[in-house]
């Protein structure tokens, strides 16, 4: 198994290697010039140059390239133009907000809509597969920001039930100490029970709407990987050879079925992490995706490089992860690694 | 019949709803099984045999429902019955081995747990303790060596026969009074179905079980059966003790299959029903003669395929420095044949599977190159030419292949005549929209099928018009050597009987040659002059078919024909 894990690290090298690469090129291709930019639409010609010279863009692009790359060897992703801040400890702060928000949201995603694909496969053409489909067409074709906006009309505007959209935590509570980076367990560990009701009720309204939008496909997949493996013929052998219903279901489809159902998870998972940007606005969440779009706008390089190799990175762990759930669910994945 | 049978089916009538309208699978079927007894339902694909059997343990589909009549099984109304009540039937009382046995089982779960997951359910909570042991005991039953080892085997650890094996002693496991065999050998290698069908009557008789075989196949009915029960369209169309049945078949469409049927001493024109095969017989046009000591058409000389043993990963592993394994890195899947086909001749290549007969068709249609060795057609080293330019080369018009699969094989977004002029296409040099149309309906009108249906989509298709479309493509392109690859052995036996005649007009029309690929010695017989016997890729016999067949010299030829079920009597 570690050898797996070291092989599949390794393989995910040369991808890395690509992305500083291609991240690097893309954002200098991009139109617009930072130093102008930040000297402001005032500035002379001189103090343009000036800036542009402080900054290093003076430099042939294969040099700036070598100094960026030495500072990634050194865990220094740069400082942000707009901020001033280093890249690095933005990202570190930014990414378990977005994560917090994503893993719950998926969470709670999946406690529904597993549940409810596999209910709708076994009853075709019931009630429940009826409700099935609408949920999973309403929460698709519904954009997030929109569902977004309902939630917190209804529940904050005129409900008053969930405090204002405004960041992770109410302003009178302040930031647990660090230690996961996610606010409910950091709470926990720091035992201030009051930040973590607040915590978690700045995350239901925001963890809602990313449900709704996430339950369509987890659902869609979870109901037709079901209809595909009760079809099949080793469900006919159980039923034939009279195990209940709930063994036939469940050891016998369930585990076959899951297979596509975490392949579409972790599509799901990585696509909410990083393009999750209106969200983070209609909830004013201190994520990453706000994060690299607001740095992509005013011409900040190393921002957006930082945000595209962590989500990289993020992208080959989670990769793993998935090959490592498919290899305890099917034997057959195992002998291959 | 003094006892009440086991049992008892009447006027049994099953109704599948469907977009159509309601379909009726089996109709008024009577069918009665005694204590003891084994009974064969045979009859062609659509005759709703299984259909009848999944009505007698009820698992019939959410579409289908029993419309009439009664199932009674040992004083149980199946029809009345309770999902609970029928739950216990099932597997304790009566269970069911399946035709597919690679997909009967839950591939990611162990062999062992899955026969525990049915002693579970059946057997007291008393004896649960003793669970390990129980389905260690039934692998043993089935005869597969080192139980132990293998309850923790996952299915696609094992063989085809193994996971049968499996699949039997999963339904024997709780000792029911009535097994249900559904097609259980098809798929199987006649050697490896003689050894199932032996265990499994062994079994029934040893405990007293009674035993429902459904086949298609008359010769497997015949040699394991008391009792047989001839099914047609959803009706039983003849019932008769197994060797009466043989003797004097009653019905025609009994009498019909049992033509149909390739056995010894017959010869392709006894296969179809007796007007249309004296009609065959005297419309078939005189065979080319083949001119005497002419050049071989295709000559393979000590032909090896070569597969290295592991996986793709094994490069990689050089690539970060591991040292090469210790076992030999290669399998050969073809190891030195030589042999050669004459102009006009037809020769089978028997043998199976992973006997390496596909590999050797693939790599003389250079789908695949060959590690070393020569193939020559007609006199030109097609051999030293790379697989991936032969596609296009105008040698590739004259070998065509019609493959196995007649359904799988056809593009399903493409009509018939699309299909049939797909090689025209390619590599023909007719042009024009109504050029093509009128030699397409040439050539369905060479192998038998009608116009009318040369709009139609695949699906829109029986098995056999399938069949005819692959082999219109194939002749196409007037190829020298057609490449058939088990071209009947997903048709039912009638249908095959007729497929087989016409690959022999055509052949004797077109003067083409054969390389029949099959597993089934029967049919090789009938459509080849000679036949070549294959084993771990190397030939263990060659020869002419009647002397092989008659005569066979190696032990494993013999095996192989000793494996074949045959009807006990030659029909007049």
């Amino acid at each position: 198994m570690l050898t797996m894990i070291g092989k599949r690290l390794m393989f995910a090298i040369p991808s890395l290697i690509g992305v500083v690469i291609v991240t690097f090129l893309l954002t200098r291709a991009l139109p617009g010039d930072p130093a102008a930019y930040f000297a402001g639409p005032a500035a002379t010609k001189e103090a343009v140059e000036q800036i542009r010279k402080k900054l290093g863009l003076d430099k042939p692009l294969i040099e700036q390239f070598f100094r960026y790359t030495n500072d990634l060897a050194h865990g220094d992703f740069g400082n942000s133009l707009t901020t001033g801040q280093p890249v690095a400890a933005e990202i570190r702060n930014r990414l378990p907000a977005s994560a917090e928000l994503t893993l719950l949201g998926l969470i709670v995603s999946i406690v529904i809509a597993i549940p409810l694909g596999v209910l709708a496969a076994t009853r075709p053409g019931s009630w429940i597969d009826h409700l099935c489909r609408i949920t999973t067409t309403a929460g698709v074709s519904l954009p997030v920001f929109f569902t977004g906006l309902v939630l917190v009309y209804f529940f904050y505007f005129r409900l008053g039930w969930s405090p204002a959209p405004l960041g992770r935590l109410d302003v009178f509570y302040s930031a647990p100490q660090t230690v996961t980076g996610f606010y409910l367990i950091d709470t926990l560990i720091a035992r201030d029970f009051e930040a973590f009701r607040s915590a978690l009720s700045q995350l239901i309204l925001p963890a809602t709407t990313l449900a709704i939008f996430s339950l369509a496909p987890i659902a869609r997949m979870t109901r037709a990987s079901m209809l595909a493996v009760l079809s099949s013929e080793f469900v006919r052998t159980a039923r034939a050879s009279g195990l209940s219903p709930a063994t036939v279901i469940v050891t016998y489809a369930f585990r076959n079925a899951m297979l596509p159902v975490i392949t579409t998870l972790s599509m799901v998972f990585s696509f909410l992490l990083g393009a999750n940007v209106l969200m983070e606005k209609v909830f004013a969440w201190p994520g990453i995706g706000s994060y690299a779009v607001e740095a992509l706008i005013s011409s900040d390089f190393a921002p957006v490089q930082g945000f595209v190799l962590t989500m990289a990175v993020m992208y080959v762990l989670l990769n793993l992860v998935i090959d490592i759930l498919y290899g305890v669910i099917d034997p057959r994945v195992r002998l291959e690694g | 019949m003094t006892a009440q049978p086991l049992l008892d089916v009447q006027d049994l009538t099953v109704e599948f709803s469907t977009r159509r309208g309601i379909v009726k699978a089996v109709q008024h079927v009577n069918i009665s099984v005694a204590k003891g007894e084994t009974l064969a339902i045979v009859g062609e694909s659509g005759s709703g045999k299984s259909v009848t059997s999944y009505a007698v343990m009820r698992i019939l589909d959410r579409a289908g429902k029993i419309a009439e009549g009664s199932v009674m099984f040992s004083g149980i109304d199946v029809k009345a019955a309770t999902e609970g009540q029928m739950r216990d039937l099932r597997g304790r009382e009566v269970s069911m081995i399946f035709q597919n046995p690679r997909a009967a089982l839950n591939p990611i779960r162990k062999v062992g747990d899955q026969i525990e997951d049915v002693l579970r359910t059946h057997v007291q909570q008393a004896m649960v303790s003793d669970h390990g042991e129980k389905a260690i005991e039934a692998l043993e039953q089935v005869k597969i060596a080192r139980p132990r080892e293998r309850y923790h085997a996952y299915p696609f650890e094992l063989s085809g026969g193994m996971c049968q094996r499996v699949v039997i002693a999963l339904a024997l496991a709780c000792n029911p009074q009535l097994l249900i065999a559904d097609e259980p050998t098809t798929g199987l290698d006649v050697t490896t179905q003689k050894a199932v069908m032996d265990l499994i009557v062994e079994l029934t008789k040893r405990k007293a079980m009674s035993t429902i075989l459904i086949t298609h196949d008359l010769g497997l009915a015949a040699a394991y059966c008391d009792r047989v029960v001839v099914m047609e369209k959803g009706r039983v169309v003849e019932t008769a003790k197994a060797a009466d049945i043989f003797a004097n078949p009653q019905h025609p469409y009994t009498k019909k299959l049992m033509r149909a049927t390739p056995r010894l001493g017959v010869s392709l024109r006894d296969l179809l029903p007796e007007e249309e095969g004296a009609a065959a017989a005297e419309s078939a046009p005189a065979a080319v003669a083949s001119a005497e000591g002419q050049k071989p058409l295709l000559l393979i000389e000590k032909l090896v395929k070569e597969y290295p043993r592991q996986g793709a990963t094994a490069t990689l592993g050089k690539l970060f420095g591991r040292k090469p394994p210790v076992e030999p890195d290669v399998f050969r899947a073809v190891d030195g044949i030589s042999f050669s086909i004459g102009h006009g001749e037809s020769v089978g290549l028997v043998g199976e599977s992973g006997c390496g007969k596909s590999t050797t068709s693939m790599m003389v249609m250079r789908l695949l190159d060959q590690t070393s060795g020569l193939i020559q057609f007609d006199g030109e080293d097609i051999g030293a030419i790379a697989p991936a330019s032969f596609a296009r080369l105008p040698q590739r018009s004259r070998i065509q292949m019609v493959f196995q699969d007649p359904t799988d094989s056809l593009n399903p977004r493409f009509t018939a005549a699309r299909a049939i002029v797909d090689p025209i296409m390619q590599l023909g040099d007719i042009k024009g929209r109504d050029a093509l149309r009128a030699r397409c309906e040439e050539l369905a009108t060479m192998v038998g099928l009608p116009h009318n249906l040369l709009d139609r989509f695949p699906h829109q298709l029986s098995g056999g018009q399938k069949a005819r479309v692959g082999i219109a493509r194939a002749i196409a392109l007037h190829p020298k050597l057609v490449i058939l690859d088990e071209p009947t052995a997903a048709l039912d036996v009638s249908v095959q009987a007729v497929v087989l005649n016409l690959l022999q007009d055509l052949k004797a029309r077109l003067g083409m040659s054969y390389l029949f690929v099959s597993h089934d010695l029967n049919v090789v017989r009938l459509l080849c002059d000679r036949v070549i016997v294959m084993r771990t890729g190397r030939i263990v016999e060659e020869g002419s078919s009647e002397r092989v067949l008659s005569d066979p010299q190696d032990d494993y030829t013999k095996e192989l024909l000793t494996a074949i079920p045959h009807p006990p009597l030659p029909v007049h």
